[in-house]
């Protein structure tokens, strides 16, 4: 990972030199190795603070809308989930693909700080990983962890590669995986109506209402969100209503369907642990199933399929679980 | 005098339907023209279009205290707007399926094309949904615990 940062850095030192990009969008070092945020470097100089490692979770596509409007180019370290998300925001003509310079570089996957924590690891140092293998360093000494554990959520059933690339910085080869990722989706829909309402019920009364899923969501790029809007009677949190986090999970989820391009975003960011994931790929999966396979993000133009329609769709009420009855 | 504790309320349930004007509206219009008798809890909300219903009307409907929600248009091909409906029913077939994956029964929604003339049709649509709904019973989980009457 060490060598990859160093192609990045070197990469943005002389995009920013040259005066061929304003500024360039990347993670930033945070307190630990495990909590960078992404940031924007507008000189040489600020790039001092520049880190790409196995904790650069976050997508950066969203910050293009703001970034892609101001003057100047920009440049951005996009992985490959990221490319769907930036597909998706061109295609919505959220961001201006002109002003963008797109730098794919590799992943391998990305790590959770609560998982590594929760296998009884603290004050993590240092991580340092062999195939499957991941040594933690730590105060208290050296552990060898599992990788796909310790994965984020949404890598755990990743399958994207790049689809879009002004230039890439790849230097090694991603192990080919063969997942379902829809098998969790899958588990919800044998259960009985009760049993389901019950597991939605307990996972969303944990929500809080912090609005971190519609903020770090790149299909969420509306200017003025039905939420923020103080007449919708679901602006906020009531603390009395325990319908009210359910209304605003099944409209958020509806209103990214067939755009979402399961980038898990939401549940990453979920200060609760929600997994929210599960109610996107809910679309994504009866999608696939009723109206043919349909990946958002994977190009840039074309109709979704809420836009469109065939005349021989099926009726609802025949459809059950993405198939026909 | 009756015992207020002892008397048993028989469930009559809540039913909104949305109607587009052109079709189903006039298909309702004319059951009652007919005199066809359709449950007198079904409460129709006219709409310009099928298409028109937002999925939050959906759930506001079951907020509000709804045990059954219908959406009704005119047959698909028939659209006064000519292509409303083809998208009504993509939505609705996500939107139902979703609702039935939190736990919200799939029998408590439904999606029917009535025409103008179809007034017969307009009234078994809803006798049967009205029947299937009590069936099924009060709706619980998406009703706003405030708007619930004291009992």
């Amino acid at each position: 990972m060490k060598d990859v940062e160093l192609k990045m850095l070197e990469r943005a030192k002389a995009l920013l030199e040259s005066g061929e990009v304003a500024r360039v969008i990347g993670w930033k070092k945070g307190e630990f190795i495990y909590d960078p945020a992404p940031a924007s470097f507008e000189t040489v100089d600020e790039l001092k603070d520049f880190v790409y490692n196995w904790f650069c979770g976050a997508n950066l596509s969203k910050y293009l809308i703001q970034a892609s409007k101001k003057e100047g180019k920009t440049a951005v370290f996009l992985k490959p989930c990221d490319t769907y998300s930036f597909n998706q925001l061109v295609k919505e003509h959220r961001v201006k693909r002109e002003n963008i310079h797109v730098i794919a570089v590799e992943c391998l996957g990305k790590f959770d700080v609560a998982k590594i924590k929760a296998q009884g690891v603290s004050s993590i140092v240092d991580v340092e990983v062999q195939n499957k293998e991941v040594k933690v360093k730590s105060f208290g000494g050296e552990t060898v962890l599992n990788k796909p554990e310790i994965l984020l959520t949404k890598c755990e059933t990743c399958q994207k590669t790049h689809q879009v690339k002004d230039e890439e910085i790849i230097l090694h080869d991603r192990p080919e995986r063969d997942v379902n990722r829809f098998a969790e989706v899958e588990k919800l829909e044998a259960m009985t109506p009760d049993e389901r309402f019950a597991f939605w019920r307990e996972q969303l009364q944990k929500c809080i209402r912090c609005n971190a899923c519609r903020n770090v969501c790149p299909a969420c790029s509306c200017v003025k969100c039905v939420f923020d809007n103080p007449a919708s009677g679901i602006a906020a949190k009531a603390n009395d209503d325990k319908f009210e986090e359910q209304l605003f999970h099944i409209i958020r989820a509806f209103h990214v369907a067939g755009r979402c391009t399961d980038c898990g975003e939401c549940s990453r960011v979920c200060p609760q642990n929600i997994p929210l994931h599960l109610l996107n790929r809910k679309f994504i999966k009866d999608i696939d199933g009723l109206y043919g396979e349909y990946q958002a993000g994977e190009t840039d133009e074309g109709k979704t399929p809420l836009t469109s329609y065939t005349e021989n769709d099926i009726e609802p009420t025949d459809a059950v679980n993405g198939e026909a009855k | 005098m009756q015992d207020v504790t002892t008397e048993k309320k028989e469930f009559t349930p809540n039913i909104v339907a949305f109607c587009c004007n052109w079709c189903s509206y006039a298909g309702a219009d004319l059951a009652g023209s007919s005199r066809l008798s359709y449950p007198a809890n079904v409460k129709i909300i006219r709409v310009p279009c099928s298409c028109r219903v937002n999925p939050t009307f959906v759930l506001k409907a079951f907020q509000q205290g709804a045990d059954g929600v219908i959406l009704c248009g005119c047959h698909p091909g028939d659209c006064h707007y000519v292509t409303g409906n083809y998208y009504t029913r993509r939505r609705m077939a996500l939107l139902f399926n979703f609702l039935n994956y939190m736990g919200i029964e799939k029998e408590r929604t439904r999606v029917e094309w009535v025409s103008a003339a179809e007034g017969q049709k307009f009234s078994a649509v809803m006798n049967d949904f009205v029947k299937t709904v009590t069936e099924l019973g009060e709706n619980k989980r998406l009703t706003d615990l405030r708007v619930k009457e004291g009992e």
